[in-house]
């Protein structure tokens, strides 16, 4: 119960966190439910995928009512991604729990490096994140 | 023409993220739309959003099909994240994002230390 609790607690941090950065808010479903759930590091990131589609939809119909949106070209992306994502979740299924970790702990520092030097760019390089 | 190919490289790299970590693939598409087609920072996001709905849609149902996801235990965490986004955007307009943004970078590197430990 503690640990549905847990997971509860970091979804709605996790929300507030992509609807305020626009990135990365999923990249924290999977370690909770490894960590407060006990769940392989395989099944955490499948499950995490059912999270991301409402929050995303959320913040999509969100940042719409803001006019921050292109929906033609969003549509588009996600349709052209379907390859890319095949490949990816073979990748995920074929690699043993220890380096699935591994790599996915390798990417939230790439996230977390990635963040960081996007706050410390210069002003001018941030390209309409002041409209 | 162009575009629409730029457009597939980015699809392709965010689908491939998607799928191997089980994130939306933001990360990947919010810099190369601000980068490479000219989108402002806030655009990105709201673009991003919209395609990350249907990238992850088509990861998770591939999962599926692998037999890896709690379509229970993903509603657990997916019902308090779009109460939690929806809140989000609502200070993204409201609160400069800088400090969050530094936070949330070292509770990833803390939980990437946690995953690997």
């Amino acid at each position: 119960m503690a640990g549905e609790l847990g997971v509860v607690a970091v979804g709605f941090l996790a929300g507030i966190v992509s609807g305020m950065l626009g990135v990365g808010g999923g990249a924290l479903f999977a370690p909770a439910l490894v960590l407060f759930l006990g769940e392989s590091q395989l099944h955490a990131e499948a499950t995490s995928l059912v999270a991301i589609v409402p929050t995303a939809l959320a913040g999509a119909w969100s940042q719409g009512r803001y006019g921050n949106l292109r929906l033609g070209e969003g549509v588009l992306l996600g349709s052209l991604a379907l390859g890319g994502a095949a490949i990816g979740v073979a990748l995920a299924n074929v690699l043993a729990e220890r380096p699935l970790r591994i790599i996915f702990a390798a990417f939230l520092l790439v996230v977390a490096s990635q963040l960081v030097r996007r706050e410390l760019r210069p002003a001018p390089e941030r390209k309409g994140e002041l409209t | 023409m162009r575009r629409t190919l730029q457009l597939a490289a980015v699809a392709t790299a965010a689908g491939g993220f998607s799928g191997l970590f089980g994130v939306g693939g933001g990360i990947v598409i919010v810099p190369l739309l601000v980068l490479w087609l000219g989108y402002g920072q806030r655009e990105a996001t709201g673009t991003s959003l919209a395609a990350i709905v249907i990238i992850a849609a088509v990861s998770a149902g591939l999962h599926a099909l692998y037999g890896n996801v709690d379509f229970g235990k993903g509603v657990l965490i997916g019902v308090p994240a779009v109460f939690g986004a929806l809140i989000g955007t609502w200070l993204q307009q409201r609160v400069p994002v800088r400090w969050i943004s530094l936070i949330f970078a070292a509770v990833l590197a803390a939980v990437a230390v946690e995953l690997v430990v």
